[in-house]
């Protein structure tokens, strides 16, 4: 997706982050424009939580560039970042209601040290005004999420989603420049997880912040971003639309990383006339390369025909509206997406074939190699 | 079907002995090292007991007299004395010397122990260094002030300032313990909430104390604030080495005053009246803390 006014959100340029001598982040760069969804997706340690700290200003990088709103930020106190952030445990703080905890982030900015006494700063010049601003903020964020009711309460009193929408609305009653959120949702059942994903996306709309979204799960990154950065041991390995991600994974570890179930790995080689081979079988594909290739095949693209490889039912799940085949296919296994039709049975030997024009090549070293469906040879 | 109830009612009778059988050696022990000896006190409050005489039952009469007596008036005053200066300062300077050491970052350890040092020592050696310390004429307090031109004072000899020299020192025997107490419940504090205090714009560290560190020290606070009042109230040791009560009943404590009667003048009927305000007075403060404020300083 392009952005016709791709206004300046955030940025991260060339961050490097080590700690005990282990590195967290190896030169990480991105940019999340005004208005724009990004998902920082990738397995737990792969420094994900550390880049958004970073940005957040929570923790100083060795290296790099932080950028907010057009403004450098690097060195900057998080209050001064313009940066709001929901953290994974939600931190709200215990002592106060939901109506304070909201309230926190405009009474650290609008009143004064003085103003926010107890008691006595509600006499101070200005403090009642201020105070009855902030009080009708808080009822005006409150009411849409669903809190109106709940603003007396404290934060032991809530269950998991209420206050996980309590750390949202302290989070955006800024109206932050920089929308930062982190597995927000990963304390959350499973059903309650699927109606905060619109929620979240539909506030990320109200607010028109840049917003990262760091999260493991991928149907969470496919979902809700506009694009998804996959990362893998302090690396984004690529930055991309979920379709693109899922489709032309530059990289083998990003197409092992996404889809449910794996995408299958064969290996195979191109000879010296271009062809690709699995098993010294010619398969439809064609490149420029040459050596031994991963050709990967997403369980939904093999097609069962009278052509391909011999493969061995060796268990079928039944999923309702499709069904897993489990395959033994030479010294290794695949996995088949099939249609909710008659199942192969168990022992049924198949031929697999593949749709070339979705299968895809990788080198030695996991980069992408460009192969392409072979022309029928001219005569 | 009365006999599978009667047949229920035996197991759950035979399994009532067990349990008994089984709290027996504790409870036993309870009787006799603790309940015991406290009823024994308390009934002898009401005596007229002295060590070799035969106990009369006098009723209300040593309170009667503890009431009348100006010296116990005065222990009282001084034991309260002594806990208003020691509580606060010693809470407040142990909380100061928790944040500023996990503040650092370096030599955590070292400052611990040194701050920790009076916690493990021995009151009664150390009293001897207190001694030399506030000696008025060759002690280095005393010292150091002449050196800016002032005459210190006969700290632990003066009734002006004896009460003060005490609970300075109580101060140090203190201090330290709270140190330790307010770090562990400062380390109890999610590290996620002062980051999120952080982001919300409370920028100096004073901000977030007041945001973040100090409500949730809370339970913390409550606890320390108790535990020295009942501490500091049992002074005793450094009273006894140093002053005997003195000069002039200037630095007489509840403890030390009970003492006095019981093994001095071997009255053990008074004294053991006196433990029993003692007594009151522990159970008052620890009653509060668990009934009147932990609800308040709990956030459930």
């Amino acid at each position: 997706m392009t952005y016709p006014t791709r206004l300046p959100g955030l940025s991260v340029e060339g961050a490097r982050l080590s700690l005990g001598g282990t590195p967290i982040l190896r030169d990480v760069s991105l940019a999340v424009a005004r208005g724009e969804f990004v998902a920082l997706l990738g397995p737990s340690g792969c420094g994900k939580t550390s880049l958004m700290r970073v940005i957040a200003g929570i923790q100083a990088a060795d290296a790099g560039v932080v950028r907010i709103g057009g403004r450098e930020v690097t060195g900057l106190h998080p209050a001064q970042r313009d940066v709001a952030m929901v953290f994974q445990s939600y931190a709200l703080y215990p002592h106060l209601t939901v109506a304070q905890n909201i309230a926190v982030p405009l009474t650290m900015r609008r009143l004064s040290a003085a103003q926010r006494l107890p008691l006595l700063g509600g006499l101070l010049p200005g403090s009642r005004a201020a105070r009855a601003a902030i009080t009708a903020d808080v009822a005006g964020i409150a009411e849409p999420l669903g809190l109106a009711h709940l603003l007396a309460r404290k934060p032991g009193q809530l269950s998991g989603g209420q206050r996980q929408r309590v750390a949202l609305a302290r989070a955006v009653i800024r109206e932050p420049g920089a929308f930062l959120l982190d597995e927000p949702l990963s304390n959350l059942d499973a059903a309650l997880r699927v109606t905060t994903r619109r929620e979240i996306v539909e506030i990320h709309r109200r607010v028109g912040a840049a917003t990262l979204y760091v999260t493991h799960d991928q149907s969470e990154a496919l979902t809700m971003a506009d694009r998804v950065a996959v990362m893998q041991a302090g690396n984004i390995l690529q930055i991309a639309t979920p379709e693109e991600i899922y489709r032309e994974p530059v990289d083998l570890r990003v197409a092992s990383f996404i889809g449910s179930p794996r995408i299958n790995l064969l290996d195979a080689e191109i000879g010296e006339d271009g062809v690709v081979r699995v098993s010294g079988a010619a398969t439809a594909l064609h490149s420029h390369a040459r050596g031994n290739v991963t050709l990967a095949i997403r369980p939904e693209d093999w097609v069962m025909g009278a052509e391909g490889q011999e493969a061995r039912v060796e268990h079928t799940e039944f999923l309702g509206d499709h069904a897993l085949v489990h395959l033994r296919m030479g010294a290794g296994t695949v996995t088949l997406r099939a249609g909710p039709g008659a199942l192969p049975h168990a022992g049924e030997v198949l031929r697999l074939g593949f749709d070339p024009a979705r299968a895809l090549v990788f080198g030695p070293d996991g980069r992408r190699i460009a192969a392409h469906r072979r022309e029928p040879a001219c005569a | 079907m009365p006999e599978t109830t009667s047949a229920r009612s035996r197991t759950r009778r035979s399994e009532a002995l067990g349990a008994w059988l089984l709290t027996l050696p504790a409870a036993l022990s309870f009787a006799l090292l603790m309940l015991l000896p406290t009823l024994a006190a308390i009934a002898m409050a009401f005596t007229d007991y002295e060590l070799g005489l035969v106990p009369v039952w006098i009723g209300l009469e040593n309170f009667r007299e503890l009431l009348e007596d100006r010296g116990f008036r005065r222990s009282f005053l001084n034991t309260i004395i002594y806990v208003g200066l020691v509580a606060p300062l010693s809470v407040g300077l142990g909380l100061a010397l928790a944040l500023l050491i996990e503040a650092g970052a370096r030599g955590r350890v070292f400052f611990r122990a040194v701050f920790f040092l009076p916690v493990v020592s021995l009151t009664v050696a150390m009293a001897a260094a207190w001694q030399y310390l506030l000696h008025p004429t060759i002690g280095p307090v005393n010292t150091l002030l002449r050196l800016i031109g002032i005459t210190g004072p006969a700290w632990l000899s003066s009734s002006d300032t004896v009460l003060i020299s005490l609970a300075a020192i109580g101060v140090w025997e203190n201090a330290g313990f709270n140190m330790v107490l307010f770090m562990a419940g400062l380390t109890a504090i999610p590290r996620e909430l002062r980051e999120a205090a952080c982001v919300d714009g409370a920028q100096s560290g004073w901000s977030r104390f007041w945001l973040v560190t100090w409500p949730l020290l809370g339970p913390t606070t409550l606890f320390v604030v108790t535990i020295t009042m009942i501490r500091s109230i049992r002074v005793f040791d450094t009273v006894a080495v140093l002053t005997r009560g003195g000069p002039n009943k200037a630095s007489e404590v509840l403890l030390y005053t009970m003492y006095t009667e019981g093994f001095t003048f071997l009255r053990l009927g008074y004294s053991a009246a006196i433990t029993l305000v003692f007594l009151v007075i522990v159970l008052a403060l620890m009653w509060v803390q668990t009934r009147v404020l932990d609800r308040r300083v709990h956030y459930g």
